[in-house]
């Protein structure tokens, strides 16, 4: 398995986000996690990422990273991409992206926008206000793929975004499983979910139900929720 | 100009090439450029349109520069102030006449690279002209020691259709200690900005007291301040806009990052007598944004090395 969670719990201000959690990703999987508002979905992803301390166990390549800290975690090959991207004054994009890429030459970095479906002159502009939500969102996706990680987690990178983008993503996500990543793809988008392999339901905190995806998508048309808090 | 000053000179200008100074401009006839060590006038040159003239005063240094009517500067004007030593004074005067439609931008390189005690007093006129714009950008270098006092002072009058816009930069070695006046009198369409960037360590300390006075109708100025500060750094920001003609409009815009045992205070000052202008304000002050920091940390980044990123931009 790439990614193994294990009775992963976490608890905030004293209420209970994540009960005994279990869940595995495959190498090459688009997995996917579908859960309604408030069910525990964003916290997973940054608890995998490292950003929350847990109960429980986070096994990546058969190795425990549960207490490694974030950047530990991306140089073994995790990355996180934040449903609202952070914006960073002063730094141009061609900048953020050489961050993160394994290969800096710019004819990489200027495939890749090209590939994310921005103009190459956009390596030039700010990761800044002067970006619209749609633009930062596909930057965040080229600078994930320039990484080349193992696991990509990726929290709804189509909100905010329009139909025909929506496609060019799920594109971009195909390809990241094909150059050899694994994803975990949170989404509310019908056409994202059609690109998994796997999906998760996350209700309440608790996984109720994990399998193949027209099976699991089945599911949660039918019962998004059946968990009360 | 006999061998010791050479040499001076030669020392110098290799301290302002590895500051990311252009010593080829520095030299050539095609530039007007001022070089100043300490108090001594080691170099200067007008061009056609650019008039410098620079006398020994007796506590420092008095420099006249005019750019003439009409004249538009292809090449900036190079200045190259420094104190090669580990103590001393260095004291500045300048006027600034930029004449009437002309343009021009000045690069100031301010280099204390060996500074344990020294005091860097610049003290300048600027006049713009009717329809004139002038660039002033000052870049310091300091050294690892944090032995230095700058105290910059500006008073610049900028007329109908002028623009007036300054950037003070210190992100190299310790700012030391600073004490920062500026204040621009706009007239009728006139504009300015100016900025400041400053990456403050150790115990140094920050003043900065920057004011755009909107005087003329349909004036506008901006001040600008990015400042990040750690470890035991302190400082004061007072940006002042004050609007007076109609239609004008100010903006005081200060980011401060502190780390560590920084401590900052920020005091926008916005003030109207006009109800026709507009003058606003935004300050924050804060740590490290989380998400910033853990963006890049998700990227592979230690927290160093994301802040270093981060307060790069900011200071960009």
């Amino acid at each position: 398995m790439m990614l193994k969670v294990e009775n992963l719990r976490i608890v905030r201000e004293g209420k209970e986000i994540l009960k005994n959690v279990n869940f595995e990703i495959a190498p090459q999987e688009i997995h996917l996690v579908l859960g309604i508002n408030g069910s525990g979905k964003t916290t997973l992803a940054q608890a995998i990422m490292g950003i929350y301390p847990c109960e429980g166990k986070i096994l990546f390549e058969g190795e425990d990273i549960t207490h490694l800290s974030v950047w530990e975690r991306a140089r073994k090959g995790i990355t996180l991409a934040f449903q609202e991207p952070a914006r960073f004054e002063g730094l141009l994009v061609k900048d953020y992206l050489m961050v993160s890429a394994k290969n800096k030459s710019i004819s990489k970095l200027e495939e890749v926008i090209k590939m994310v479906g921005l103009p190459r002159n956009i390596l030039f502009k700010e990761v800044g206000d002067n970006l619209s939500g749609g633009e930062r969102k596909r930057v965040e996706l080229a600078s994930v793929l320039l990484m080349e990680p193992k696991l990509a987690i990726l929290d709804e990178p189509d909100s905010g975004i329009d139909m025909l983008s929506c496609k060019l993503i799920s594109e971009v996500i195909e390809r990241m499983k094909s150059m050899g990543t694994s994803v975990m793809l949170i989404t509310h988008s019908e056409d994202m979910i059609n690109i998994a392999d796997r999906a998760t339901i996350l209700c309440a905190g608790k996984v109720v139900a994990s399998g193949e995806r027209d099976e699991i998508k089945r599911l949660f048309k039918y019962s998004p929720c059946p968990l009360k808090r | 100009m006999n061998e010791f000053i050479k040499n001076e000179y030669e020392r110098l200008v290799k301290y302002y090439g590895a500051a990311g100074g252009d010593t080829k401009a520095l030299l050539s006839k095609n530039y007007a450029s001022m070089v100043i060590n300490g108090n001594k006038v080691l170099a200067k040159n007008s061009t056609k349109g650019i008039i410098i003239e620079a006398e020994k005063i007796e506590d420092g240094v008095y420099a006249r520069i005019r750019i003439k009517k009409g004249y538009k500067s292809k090449n900036p004007v190079h200045l190259c102030f420094g104190m090669l030593p580990m103590e001393g004074r260095q004291y500045i005067r300048t006027e600034i006449f930029a004449e009437e439609e002309s343009e021009v931008k000045f690069i100031a390189h301010c280099i204390f690279p060996n500074a344990v005690k020294v005091e860097h007093i610049m003290d300048s006129n600027v006049k713009v002209g009717k329809g004139a714009k002038v660039e002033y950008e000052e870049v310091h270098f300091h050294g690892k020691e944090g032995g230095v006092k700058v105290i910059p002072k500006t008073r610049a009058v900028v007329g109908e259709w002028g623009m007036y816009n300054s950037t003070f930069v210190i992100k190299s070695g310790r700012a030391g200690f600073v004490d920062i006046d500026y204040e621009v009198r706009l007239g009728e369409n006139a504009k300015s900005m100016l900025l400041t960037k400053i990456y403050a360590r150790g115990d140094d300390l920050i003043k900065a007291n920057e004011s755009v006075i909107l005087e003329g109708a349909h004036s506008s100025g901006v001040i600008k301040t990015r400042m990040a500060l750690r470890d035991k750094a302190k400082s004061e920001v007072i940006g002042k806009t004050v609007g007076l003609g109609a239609y004008s409009r100010g903006h005081v815009n200060c980011t401060e990052i502190i780390m560590d045992d920084a401590e900052a205070i920020a005091s926008p000052v916005v003030m109207a007598n006009n109800p026709k202008a507009k003058v606003t304000h935004e300050a924050a002050i804060g740590s490290v944004d989380k998400k910033q920091l853990l963006t890049l940390m998700a990227r592979g980044l230690t927290e160093e090395e994301a802040i270093d990123i981060i307060v790069g931009g900011l200071l960009k």
